[in-house]
């Protein structure tokens, strides 16, 4: 027997290096450019991919383990969720309005994420780099997979959920999700890193997932919330990755500088329309609200941004162009976009409604300069054609945004008065927008936004302007999907069920 | 004595989600169902990739095989992300035991030095070879078409770097870093490992996943895994005194079991589907295993040396038994 010879001691970072890096080559029986055919186009240079700071160190064995663990109690407490009937938990039925636009437009963009996560996950040359994508790839199914399940109970109870995935591809409001993700999927591996990675996971996921699974802890909504700490330790690998992604890229060479700050400027903006909706939920949609959604940017987007932003400063960023209107926009939007869902309520998979004296009382506190100038007095206006019997209905087709797809519903950012439409000809066709910055996206890539589905004028198109075939084509149910939340089904069954639950009549 | 709680009992409104129900009917679905079909977007796609302006974003055309419908490919397991990890999780568990039972009893040092310098030569350079199936699982994931497809081959991905980590393991505890970097040099530029590493590097050019499914995970694994670690390890090297090095690849020897079940129902699937595919699939097994027999015969006869023909041919008649079973002929 030979003597024992002691092993050398590895320290972490070396036995991560031997674990993962240290598995790649360089080929040599095909040229690398065959081997990784999309990484050079966009124009980034990377001189040395072992620069490449591993956000997270995390072998196979180890995520198997700690993955597991977070599965396990995730189920048990869905399926005890589901067992006790704990839908009727929740504040009030309104509150399911949230859930189903995120079931219809959010879990569709996890499933994107996993799909374009698995791509650049293979498209990098770089080993650190390729894992650490293809462990967010493999998180990201989690996620959507763990969401469909936390809200299928909700489906078997209530309406709205039940056509999700016809939604996703067929509905209007959802197409902003929808167009976001494949503007970043067909984009390269690099600014797919920028928009998901760093935009999207980083700088604006605290204002959608916070709001968002507080929001549900506020509503005693267990089911989602439960999804939402589970995914946190997951969330925060992500947010690692996305950091590590743009400093090593402003770190490889100088000039990759004006190509990664034209894509923040462009996925801040992006990004931020999408977030219109989550903007709304806060205000309107919660029964029990957690903060305004002002309170949310100015923790989130003002403190945390301008923090980012200041940090990275020293590679010569600067914050993205469309951050002034934005902090314009703030005190406005969620009126602007609730107003826009309500009077084309017909048309929703989910229920909107007038807001009550005490909700309107909220919101002047939260918006003393803006809501009783501008949103109270249409607020009231409408209430009062309710009343009447001749509810405020809009029938006719907003004019979506070429661009971010949002209907043109927003004003100018310095004249709440005056509604924000911008035009653009190219190549003999007028294409609109609500906005400068969606404007300026369009302008710097029109080929690819031209090819845009516009989800309203194929309803005119393809079915003749025929509302009830158009309702069947996207699965939603007229008069129980759709309409004011008042005197819907969701109503009705919420109210008797809680009664069953909670007396003894 | 059993005793029933009293619950309040409401009516549902309906059992499951409109895209489950038309496949399977109005009735409660499974987990793997609701996680699983229908979930990637379909329609009106809204950009064209700018990295390859003729493919769609999703798009079912990229490879040879033509499917009716894509979500047929259903994998026998029933993964979803949950019991896929639930699944790897008690395995890992378990080579973990192993590992530790191997060092805390110096069961390493105790190999006799012939098994042990097999061992070294043998399995330590296939972390490479692991590292490529990652990559060509990792394609197929980000470019095949319907989540019931592609949601395995991350998983695959996945395991497949797991194994190539593994293997890195057994060679710093059976030989420390040196282990390591013989076995890059022996990938590199060792004789035995070259037609191998080509075949690799071969397939880490395909772009169309199907093919690179089969070039992988039927043609390349299908005769590695059996033959390395089924034939090689626990039956040779264990007979002269290797037990241990088997102990390190039970987890490799388990999942090839596992695993070969949901690519042969892929493969029965995707063959009974057309005439077209069946040729197709056909054309590319035949190719690609008799590429890979002749890339493994060198690395087999690292440890059988003159037997290594003889268990190659072996190997590749009963590959070809097993695909016979998925109704493609060789």
């Amino acid at each position: 027997m030979d003597m024992k010879v002691a092993k050398k001691k590895l320290g972490l970072k070396e036995k991560y290096r031997l674990m993962t890096r240290d598995l790649g080559w360089e080929p040599t029986y095909r040229a690398k450019d065959e081997v990784f055919p999309y990484v050079n186009y966009e124009g980034i240079k990377v001189h040395d991919w072992d620069k490449w700071e591993d956000p997270f160190r995390l072998t196979m064995d180890s995520y198997w383990k700690y993955q597991a663990e977070k599965e396990r109690k995730f189920y048990a407490i869905i399926d005890a969720h589901a067992q006790n009937n704990g839908h009727l938990n929740i504040t009030d039925a309104r509150y399911l309005s949230a859930l189903k636009i995120f079931l219809q437009a959010i879990s569709p963009g996890e499933y994107a994420a996993h799909k374009g996560f698995a791509r650049v996950g293979r498209e990098f040359p770089g080993v650190g780099t390729q894992v650490a994508c293809q462990m967010q790839a493999i998180d990201e199914i989690r996620h959507a997979q763990t969401q469909i399940h936390a809200l299928s109970n909700y489906n078997k109870y209530y309406d709205g959920f039940h056509a999700f995935a016809d939604a996703r591809d067929r509905i209007w409001y959802t197409s902003v999700a929808r167009s976001f993700f494949d503007d970043a999927m067909s984009a390269g591996p690099f600014e797919f890193m920028i928009a998901i990675g760093f935009s999207f996971e980083y700088v604006l996921t605290n204002l959608l997932f916070v709001p968002f699974m507080s929001g549900a802890a506020y509503n005693g909504d267990m089911a989602t919330v439960t999804f939402g700490f589970s995914a946190q330790s997951d969330e925060a690998r992500h947010m690692t990755l996305g950091l590590e992604c743009i400093k090593f890229m402003l770190e490889q060479d100088p000039d990759n500088l004006p190509i990664v700050q034209g894509w923040l400027d462009k996925w801040f903006w992006r990004g931020f329309r999408v977030l219109g909706l989550v903007s709304t939920m806060m205000d309107y949609m919660l029964p029990k609200r957690v903060m305004s959604w002002r309170e949310a940017w100015e923790i989130y987007g003002v403190e945390n941004g301008g923090a980012l932003f200041k940090d990275l400063a020293r590679y010569g960023i600067r914050p993205p162009k469309g951050w002034d209107d934005a902090e314009k926009a703030i005190d406005h939007m969620s009126h602007q976009f609730m107003l826009g869902l309500y009077q084309w309520s017909f048309g929703t998979s989910f229920h909107s409604w007038i807001p009550s004296d005490e909700d309107m009382d909220w919101l002047s506190a939260k918006y003393p300069t803006t809501f009783d100038k501008y949103y109270r007095p249409r607020w009231d206006h409408i209430r009062k054609l309710a009343a009447a019997g001749t509810p405020f209905k809009n029938f006719g087709l907003a004019k979506l945004c070429q661009t971010c797809q949002l209907p043109v519903v927003f004003t100018e950012p310095d004249d709440a008065t005056m509604s924000c439409h911008r035009e653009t000809e190219y190549k003999g066709e007028k294409y609109h927008f609500c906005s400068d910055g969606c404007q300026h996206i369009f302008d710097n890539e029109p080929e690819k936004y031209v090819q845009a589905w516009l989800p309203m004028p194929s309803l005119f198109q393809e079915l003749n302007g025929d509302i009830g075939a158009w309702m069947n084509w996207v699965g939603l149910r007229d008069g129980e999907d759709n309409g004011d939340f008042v005197g819907s089904r969701d109503q009705r069954n919420f109210d008797q069920w809680r009664g069953m639950a909670t007396s003894n009549l | 004595m059993q005793i029933d709680l009293r619950t309040v009992s409401i009516q549902p409104l309906r059992q499951t989600f409109d895209h489950l129900a038309r496949r399977f009917g109005d009735k409660p679905a499974s987990r793997y169902q609701e996680g699983s079909y229908d979930i990637q977007a379909a329609e009106n796609l809204h950009y064209k990739p700018t990295w390859d302006p003729d493919q769609e974003l999703y798009d079912a055309k990229i490879t040879k095989i033509v499917m009716q419908d894509w979500y047929a490919l259903k994998d026998p397991r029933q993964f979803y992300y949950s019991t896929y990890t639930l699944a790897r999780a008690r395995q890992q568990d378990a080579t973990e035991s192993n590992f530790s039972f191997v060092e805390s009893r110096g069961l390493a040092d105790m190999l006799p030095p012939a098994v042990r310098e097999t061992a070294l030569k043998l399995l330590v350079p296939l972390r490479h070879a692991a590292w490529g199936a990652n990559q060509n699982n990792t394609l197929i994931c980000g470019y095949g078409y319907s989540t019931i497809f592609t949601q395995p081959c991350m998983y695959h991905a996945m395991d497949n770097l797991g194994i190539a980590q593994y293997l890195s393991r057994l060679g710093l505890l059976l030989g420390d870093t040196e282990a390591l970097d013989d076995a890059k040099a022996a990938w590199l530029e060792g004789s035995a490992w070259q037609p191998l590493r080509r075949y690799v590097e071969d397939t880490l050019v395909l772009r169309d996943p199907f093919e690179a499914f089969v070039a992988q995970n039927v043609a390349l694994d299908g005769l590695l895994y059996p033959l390395v670690y089924a034939r090689i390890v626990d039956d040779t090297l264990s007979a002269q005194g290797g037990s241990a090095v088997a102990m390190l690849t039970q987890f490799m020897t388990d999942w090839f079991d596992e695993t070969r079940k949901w690519v042969d129902a892929v493969l029965k699937v995707a063959a009974a589907e057309s005439d077209n595919n069946r040729a197709v699939l056909q054309d590319w097994i035949r190719a690609w295993s008799t590429r890979a027999a002749s890339a493994l015969l060198p690395v087999v006869e690292i440890a059988l040396g003159a037997q290594a023909d003889d268990a190659v041919g072996e190997q590749l008649a009963d590959f070809r038994a097993r695909i016979q079973k998925t109704g493609i002929t060789l």
